[in-house]
């Protein structure tokens, strides 16, 4: 079937489902002993929706993300031990230190990158998939956006232009339910935010979030119209916050109840049952082991690796000479 | 040498850098088929086709994608029809084009310029009259340029275009019409170099866009009293050219700063206080600060004249600076 993740692909999306489920475990033990330095924002139970996305995508396509990026970054291919540096700070980091888990970018991957305001993911997609129509290449750019970012108005000027000049972008609206501590339903006027597309003369479709091979089905034939000219679409990934805002959320505004229901759809274990008779249950498990164990010796090995050193950045200092 | 009109001289960049690379393009308001509300677009459209976008007004979404058109492989030329949106321009320039510039250091360029045009005196009221130039001058890793002449009006549009950016690129709605000797050819005006444009040895005025023909002016009537000004163009607002300034001051030993934004805060806040930082020692009497007061700028001409600097304004900062 067209659109279909080979067995191989589907193993991959998933170790990096793993991957990503032990980084934000991780962080969330170091956060709790104190080990982490500023805000952490965990993509718990939301993996299928950055990895799907990002599998159905080459490493040539553009992709900007969000503060709670870490799916993405894992899902686009980047090395899970420079991740892991950038968010300690360490000069080996995709930054050097300078950016943080929420600035993480890599240009010889596409992701351009993390971005921890809200909403302004989605015009720089739509100014890289802009970039690609001027120059004629064959690429997509892809945001990865909340459902919070959705309300910004920057969502509706990109979002027009994008629909105005068919420009080959995907928008995949992840939505976890919460923009801050806010249910999206006290924050949007609708619960259908896939309907809005219909004012942007693009297509938008609603796909289970916690579903991976779903997310990729999407994306893959988005990415497929946006090549062939047709402009973008609109992708409204359905899924659940599990997890707080961030380290600092103090909680008391989710139902228990609903969290358990979303806890149980878990979709590292959705995945894991799906391929199982693909490629066989040891297989699966043999995946799993390997990946927490992968992402274990990043931690080790980005927490050895040196701290930066300090430099003024002065490409347009008044007075650079004088520092 | 031909002479030109200032919008003919941006005109003729813009053709030239189009001309030269392809990865130039040209988008904003009314730049198309109008070409442009001052006509400095003016038949591009016709010549690049494909390269010159009329747009929605949506300065957010507009300049963010400048910042990520420019990081995939374009350099954009964006067009601000008024310096008082630029307010509306500021997450993307301080939080994204700023930001990434650092952390993405070595990774991405970020080749785009914004042309804005700002400046009183025709009764534009006060949203479509003032400067904002101490705005973007404050922000780290934006160059901020502001021509006078046609001859720099080219030469600097030209720079800028090629800049590995973001530039900051700020036009006067008085100077369009102005004339002068443009060279013939492809002649660049260095970025972060500013003009002498008349020599003196009693006291240094240094001045931005149309407040340069202010104080030439101003020198005029100095020099009817026995006051010889030397009249400093700064051409570039950041990073600014710092040995010219205290140069000039070495030779005058007094300082008028002259800039049609607002005093409090503003650009010639931040040049007084450079001036202090750099060459107090050279100082026999304060530096005296021409700018608008502080308050909107009035529409009725009675009132708006009161607000705009101009030559007898500076000449009396002058003569305190001397008294």
């Amino acid at each position: 079937m067209k659109n279909e993740p080979s067995p191989e692909a589907w193993a991959e999306m998933h170790r990096r489902m793993v991957l990503t489920r032990r980084l934000e475990e991780t962080l969330g033990e170091m956060f709790r002993s104190g080990k982490t330095r500023g805000p952490i924002h965990r993509c718990d139970g939301q993996e299928a929706v950055g990895v799907g996305a990002c599998g159905a995508l080459g490493q040539e396509d553009y992709v900007a993300t969000t503060h709670r990026g870490h799916h993405v970054y894992i899902g686009k291919g980047l090395d899970p031990r420079r991740v892991v540096a950038e968010i300690f700070g360490r000069a080996t980091g995709y930054c050097g230190g300078r950016g943080g888990h929420m600035l993480i970018g890599d240009a010889s991957t596409g992701v351009i990158g993390g971005n921890a305001i809200v909403g302004a993911g989605i015009p720089a997609a739509a100014g890289m998939a802009l970039s690609i129509k001027i120059r004629g290449e064959n690429r997509v750019a892809m945001t990865v956006f909340g459902d919070g970012a959705a309300q910004t108005g920057i969502c509706h000027e990109a979002m027009n232009m994008a629909g105005l000049w068919k420009l080959p972008v995907i928008f995949v609206l992840e939505n976890n339910r919460f923009g801050l501590t806010v249910p999206q339903d006290r924050q949007s006027a609708t619960g259908d935010l896939a309907a809005r597309a219909a004012g942007y003369g693009m297509p938008g479709e609603v796909v289970d979030g916690n579903d991976l091979v779903a997310v990729f089905r999407a994306v893959a034939s988005a990415a497929d119209r946006a090549r062939r000219g047709e402009g973008p679409t609109l992708i409204e990934a359905r899924t659940y916050r599990v997890e707080g805002f961030s380290t600092s959320d103090m909680g008391g505004y989710q139902d228990p109840d609903e969290v358990a229901e979303w806890r149980a759809r878990d979709p590292i274990r959705l995945s894991a049952s799906a391929l199982a008779p693909l490629i066989g249950a040891e297989e699966v498990a043999a995946i799993e082991a390997a990946a927490r164990e992968e992402m274990e010796r990043a931690f080790q090995q980005a927490l050895a690796d040196p701290m930066p050193d300090f430099a003024f950045h002065a490409p347009s200092s008044p007075y650079a000479e004088a520092h | 040498m031909p002479t030109m009109r200032y919008a003919e001289a941006l005109n003729a960049a813009l053709r030239e850098e189009m001309a030269r690379d392809e990865a130039v393009f040209v988008f904003g308001e009314d730049v198309g088929t109008y070409g442009g509300v001052f006509k400095v677009t003016k038949g591009l459209m016709e010549e690049f086709e494909g390269r010159v976008l009329d747009t929605p007004i949506s300065e957010q979404a507009l300049t963010a994608m400048a910042v990520s058109a420019a990081m995939t492989g374009t350099r954009p030329v964006l067009e601000i029809m008024y310096a008082d949106f630029m307010p509306l321009t500021l997450d993307a320039l301080i939080n994204q084009a700023s930001v990434f510039s650092y952390v993405w250091e070595g990774q991405v360029e970020m080749p785009f310029v914004l042309r804005t045009q700002g400046g009183g005196g025709v009764g534009t009221g006060a949203q479509h009259a003032k400067s904002l130039d101490g705005l973007v001058a404050q922000v780290p890793g934006l160059k901020v340029v502001a021509p006078v002449t046609p001859a720099d009006a080219k030469g600097l549009l030209k720079a800028a275009i090629r800049d590995p950016g973001p530039v900051i690129f700020l036009e006067h709605k008085l100077l369009y019409n102005t004339r002068g000797d443009v060279p013939d050819g492809d002649e660049t005006t260095e970025i972060g170099r500013a003009r002498t444009v008349r020599e003196g040895t009693d006291v240094s005025i240094f001045a931005t866009s149309r407040m340069v023909l202010e104080a030439e002016k101003a020198a005029e009537a100095l020099a009817a009293e026995g006051v010889f000004a030397e009249v400093i163009d700064l051409r570039t607002l950041r990073p600014l050219d710092l040995g010219a300034v205290v140069g000039s001051i070495s030779r005058t030993h007094h300082a008028v700063v002259v800039n049609e934004g607002w005093g409090f805060c503003g650009y010639a806040a931040e040049l007084s206080a450079t001036v202090m930082d750099h060459a107090f020692d050279q100082l026999d009497a304060p530096v005296m600060r021409v700018a608008i007061p502080d308050m909107p700028i009035p529409y009725s001409e009675p009132l708006e004249t009161q607000v705009i600097p101009d030559a007898g304004r500076i000449a009396a900062a002058a003569r305190r600076a001397l008294a």
